[in-house]
């Protein structure tokens, strides 16, 4: 935000409303079945259609999937929930209404608790999450860019509608990009773990509006807020929200005032812009859905569901900062890889050593992971094989070259390192007088460099040293190579 | 209870109905007389009553997460009052 | 007596017994409705091959070795209920073409009995209207008094129960739609507990009140047909699940020991002489049953009518709203998708549904939904604690089934005259009663020339369906007035 004038006069308020489509076999309401992309209008039945006489009934699975991401961020789930109608017109809502929850949603409150770049933990409440419905799909055609605005028509695929779909609303909490990124990769990774969603932004299973505003540092009232749309990456949230405080900035220190609105993200010009003017206010005329029946949630029910929580990154995160030592980066990287994580600490529990655990596996394998396009925990590689290679470098019983070669030949295949080790004789050799005996031999043939390193060019020792390593075909202490080759070259 | 008059074309926008000025006039002047008659309501002291949506007390009705066959895509187009390939065709979408 | 007049449990029996096919029950029917549909108009669609299609089928399962309790029985499908491949209206221009991919669970668990569909029969459109003119497929007639409506919004089925067009009629009852023209026609129309018969398949007119129900010459009818298509569903959330007692084989003929409750506010004095004493004679017939006669108060009924016509169209228009020209049925172009709504609803709904869908949205908009809706469910709830009040001293309740016989086409121009017709059904309704209307005599109105029939209605608590039948067998069996007169058509066999 250099550009702007008087940045740290004005802090930024911010509140992130998430729509994300629960991860089940079949829809909300029907028996269709829940799965992104294909043919279009071929998931599709008298339910989801909204055809004349069909009712819905609710999936059970999305409901424990609401109560798991609800006790994840410490909210209440309450004793009694029901459905509502939201009634408006929207050509890819069947009913023309969307089942959705008013007053008795089914969680209330909590906190997504989250971290920085930097390791600063921060903290947004949650307002509430609520269980409705999505709508289809419609493709704008006749603008030439699919766009709403210009288009002459819309094709209408239902396939995705009657999905199940979580509302997520925070408090406004939130007072910068960064920290709204930070809020929705906490909100993601925890989302996914728990295995309600694959919150995938790039196939919409993850959607979310900003709602920004902006006031003096200092002041405990809030600014007229608009609400940012069309943001389709956690890039352009960023961005998005970084602009639109910039413009509010701007406006502000003119002498004009925020309207409160809707504005779009629009990615390739890197701004907002005005959707609709000053709202109509919208009569949604909620009631209670007559097709369903209330819920009554059983505690049983909830312990239930508690019970039978995975850690949660959260934990996971504190877990590997504090008790094992990562930086940030580090632990980030692990958190939001789950199999990789499970992988590290099967190591760890294997090996008792974080460090080099870490190093191993966010190292080495993850390159090797990355050259062959396969993940870590699917790889040839166990957890116990890399516990014994972190013992054998521990116990310098091998180099950190042998080492190298071993993890790449695990990654093929080839099983035990310990084994590998014996079967091969790999060991490292750290007794001085073989030691001394390669050197001498080097030292011997290459008299031209002895005589240059005496005449002090001392950087041909790199080149002797490595001819010792090549002697012992990698064996030899390097430490022990360098020690004893300086001795003789010097004394 | 109010005893307002109903703001028929804002009731039909809500609606989606397309009213003649007659049609405005004609149910605004009927649905004036039933609201005089629902305005009897307004006798009954509900004060320490619950609402009752559903008049048979039943809870927890779910299904369990199983996919059932879906209908077979011509079938649900053959209806369609416009169609496009395997599309729903619908006017121009204006944002609200 | 004619294969056409014989009741459903004369017809499953005989075809059971293979000494009737349900072919040439099918034929039988298909050829007098032919005969007498230009006078009644009982039918939107004839289904002439799903029917004979169907009779096949019930003659091979019986040739099979299979007993089915409705072998054969000819069924008229009001047509707000979907059954698959068939023009499904609702009585509605907005569906005129629209062909139902799936069949409703109550429509499907009768042909499982053994019921051959007939025709879809004509209604009210959306079930909204108690006369059977807010059709806009047609018009269909009283077979007793053909210049009268059948009653509504079940009147088709009504009506083609009445002309030997079928002998069970299936209804939907929301404030009365089934006990009205079951009155109006000599018929019994049984409105079970709500919840008890599934809603899945029946386009919803209020699916806080709609309830599947049986119109039938008798109850015996009546209770067979209940006992098929009740039980729960798991397609509809609200369907009961608690076990079905069959009523059919447990039908009684006293009321010894039954205490029926004759309700205060109910003073059928206001209904004048002939229709008051017909009344008295049908409460001292319970009494001649063996029944004790109470007298028992239900002060909130008279807001009934106020309580319902919010709720049932505040939901209403929200059922109602997707019909917006984008997946089926009708559509009138627009400039864009908010024209072409609006221009396709004014043109496919007819006025009634539209004064409901308006009063409905009023009612739940900004501002208004707590005065209104509220305020309407608020009243529900004391409606239904003097139901429970009154059975604690009662184990029925007995009234009018409505407050006049049928009535001349356009008599009630006025919507709310219309809405009256539903004053002594609508409390039951909202309370969720089971509910029905058996016929109870006959009265000649002013100006008229036949004598038309009255229905006696009869109420229990929620679930008491085996009751309840039980004491209309009872009363039905004594009195015998369904069977005075007859329609009054020329074709009818017998008729004059
Ligand atoms: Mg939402
Ligand atoms: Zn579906």
């Amino acid at each position: 935000m250099a550009e702007t004038s008087k940045p740290s006069t004005y802090e930024a308020v911010i509140g992130i409303e998430c729509h994300v489509e629960l991860k089940t076999e079949s829809k909300m309401f029907c028996g269709c079945p829940n799965a992104f992309g294909g043919e279009p209008n071929t998931k599709v039945c008298p339910v989801c259609l909204a055809l004349p006489g069909a009712l819905p009934v609710p999936n059970k699975a999305a409901i424990e999937h609401m109560i798991a991401a609800g006790l994840a961020f410490g909210a209440e789930v309450p004793a009694f929930s029901k459905f509502d109608r939201k009634n408006y017109f929207y050509p890819d809502m069947p009913k023309d209404y969307q089942i959705s929850q008013y007053d008795m949603p089914l969680t209330q409150g909590g906190v997504v608790r989250y971290w920085l770049e930097d390791g600063t933990m921060k903290e947004c409440r949650l307002t509430r999450i609520h269980l409705e419905e999505d709508t289809g799909k419609s493709t704008h055609a006749g603008s030439g860019d699919g766009r709403i605005a210009g288009s002459t028509y819309s094709l209408v695929d239902f396939n995705r509608a009657g999905v199940p779909l979580m509302e997520c609303v925070s408090e406004p909490d939130i007072r910068s990009a960064d920290e709204a990124v930070g809020y929705l990769e906490a909100l993601r990774r925890t989302l996914q773990q728990l295995g309600v969603s694959d919150v995938k932004m790039e196939e919409g299973s993850l959607r979310c509006d900003a709602n920004v505003s902006i006031r003096p540092v200092g002041s405990t009232e809030f600014g007229t807020k608009t609400e940012i749309k069309n943001m389709n990456s956690f890039r352009s949230v960023h961005r998005a929200i970084e602009s639109e405080i910039e413009r509010q900035i701007a406006l502000v220190e003119k002498g004009e005032r925020v309207v409160q609105e809707t504005r779009g993200w629009d990615e390739v010009r890197g701004t907002t812009h005005s959707m609709r003017s000053k709202e109509q206010a919208h009569d949604y005329r909620y009631f209670p859905d007559p097709d369903l029946v209330p819920m009554e949630i059983a505690r049983e029910l909830v312990e239930k569901v508690r019970a039978a929580l995975p850690e949660l990154p959260l934990s996971r995160f504190e877990r590997y900062t504090t008790r094992f030592g990562l930086d940030v980066k580090q632990a980030t990287q692990l958190v939001d890889n789950l199999p990789l994580a499970q992988f590290f600490d099967a190591v760890v529990a294997a090996s008792e050593n974080p460090k080099q655990a870490t190093n191993f596996v966010l190292g080495d394998l993850s390159r090797l992971a990355n050259e062959h396009g396969k993940p870590v925990h699917e790889s040839a590689v166990i957890p116990a094989h890399l516990a014994e290679l972190i013992a054998l470098v521990e116990a310098k019983t091998i180099n950190s070259k042998i080492a190298k070669e071993l993890i790449e030949r695990m990654w093929r295949g080839d099983g035990s390192p310990k084994a590998i080790v014996e079967r091969e004789g790999l060991a490292q050799t750290s007794d001085p007088a073989a030691i001394e005996k390669f050197i001498d031999d080097v030292l011997a043939a290459n008299e031209k460099s002895v005589t240059d390193y005496r005449a002090g060019k001392t950087n041909v020792m790199g080149f002797l040293v490595g001819q010792v390593m090549k002697a012992s075909k990698g064996k030899a202490d390097p430490a022990l190579v360098n020690g004893l080759m300086k001795q003789k070259l010097e004394g | 209870m109010s005893s307002e008059k109903i703001d028929v074309r804002y009731v039909a926008k809500l609606a989606r109905l397309a009213l003649t000025d007659d049609e405005v006039a004609r149910f605004g002047a009927q649905l004036g007389d039933l609201l005089e008659h629902v305005n009897a309501l307004a006798k009954l002291d509900v004060s320490q009553v619950d609402a009752t949506a559903q008049v048979v007390e039943s809870r927890n009705v779910e299904r369990d997460d199983i996919v059932r066959p879906s209908l077979d895509r011509e079938t649900v187009l053959n209806e369609a009052p416009q169609r496009q390939g395997g599309f729903f065709r619908v006017p121009r979408i204006i944002a609200e | 007596m004619e294969i056409i007049e014989r009741s459903a449990a004369q017809i499953a029996r005989e075809v059971n017994a293979r000494t009737l096919s349900a072919c040439d029950v099918t034929d039988a029917v298909l050829a007098h409705v032919e005969a007498v549909e230009g006078d009644v108009g009982s039918y939107v669609s004839v289904l002439h091959d799903q029917a004979r299609a169907a009779a096949a089928r019930v003659d091979e399962r019986v040739k099979n070795g299979e007993t089915l309790p409705l072998a054969g029985v000819p069924l008229a499908v009001k047509d707000n209920m979907c059954l698959v491949g068939t023009r499904t209206t609702a009585g509605s221009k907005i569906l005129e073409n629209w062909h139902a991919p799936y069949t409703a669970t109550a429509v499907q668990r009768l042909l499982d009995a053994g019921c051959v569909p007939i025709g879809k029969a004509n209604m009210d459109e959306f079930a909204m209207g108690s006369s059977c003119e807010n059709s806009a497929l047609g018009v269909t007639k009283n077979p007793y008094d053909l210049s009268r409506v059948p009653g509504g919004s079940s009147g088709g089925s009504a009506a083609a129960v009445a002309a030997f067009e079928a002998a069970i009629g299936m209804g939907s009852d929301t404030g009365g739609s089934i006990r009205e023209p079951a009155a109006f026609c000599n018929l019994v129309g049984f409105k079970p507990t709500y919840g008890r018969i599934s809603r899945y398949g029946l386009i919803a007119f209020a699916s806080s009140l709609d309830q599947i129900g049986p119109l039938t010459r008798t109850v015996e009818d009546a209770a067979l047909a209940y006992d098929a298509m009740a039980g729960k569903d798991p397609m509809d959330a609200t369907s009961i699940d608690r076990a079905i007692e069959p009523t059919a084989t447990t039908l009684r003929t006293d009321l010894t020991g039954v205490k029926i409750g004759i309700v205060k506010q109910f003073d059928t004095r206001e209904l004048g002489d002939d229709i008051d004493h017909l009344y008295d004679k049908a409460y001292h017939d319970l009494q001649a049953l063996g029944a004790e006669l109470v007298d028992i108060e239900l002060p909130t009924a008279d807001y009934g009518l106020a309580t319902y016509y919010l709720i049932a169209p505040a939901e209403c228009s929200s059922n109602l709203a997707r019909f917006d020209g984008v997946r089926y049925g009708m559509r009138v172009e627009g400039a864009d998708v908010h024209e072409m709504y609006e221009k396709t609803r004014a043109a496919g709904f007819g006025p009634e549904v539209k004064r409901r869908i308006l009063i409905g949205t009023y009612a739940l908009s900004s501002g208004y939904y707590d005065a209104y809706y509220v305020r309407a469910q608020k009243a529900r709830t004391l409606i239904a604690r003097d139901f429970e009040a009154a059975f604690a001293q009662c184990d029925l309740i007995a009234c009018p089934a409505a407050s006049s016989p049928a009535f001349q086409f356009n008599a009630k121009s006025d919507p709310y005259s219309m809405y009256l017709m539903d004053y002594y059904t609508i409390p039951m309704s909202l309370a969720g009663l089971p509910a029905l209307s058996v016929p109870c005599g006959w009265v000649t109105p002013a100006g008229g020339s036949s004598p038309m029939p009255m229905g006696l209605q009869l109420t229990a608590p929620l679930f008491k369906e085996r009751e309840l039948l039980s004491a209309a067998h009872a009363y039905e069996n004594m009195t015998k007035h369904a069977s005075a007169y007859r329609p009054s058509l020329e074709r009818t066999p017998g008729g004059r």
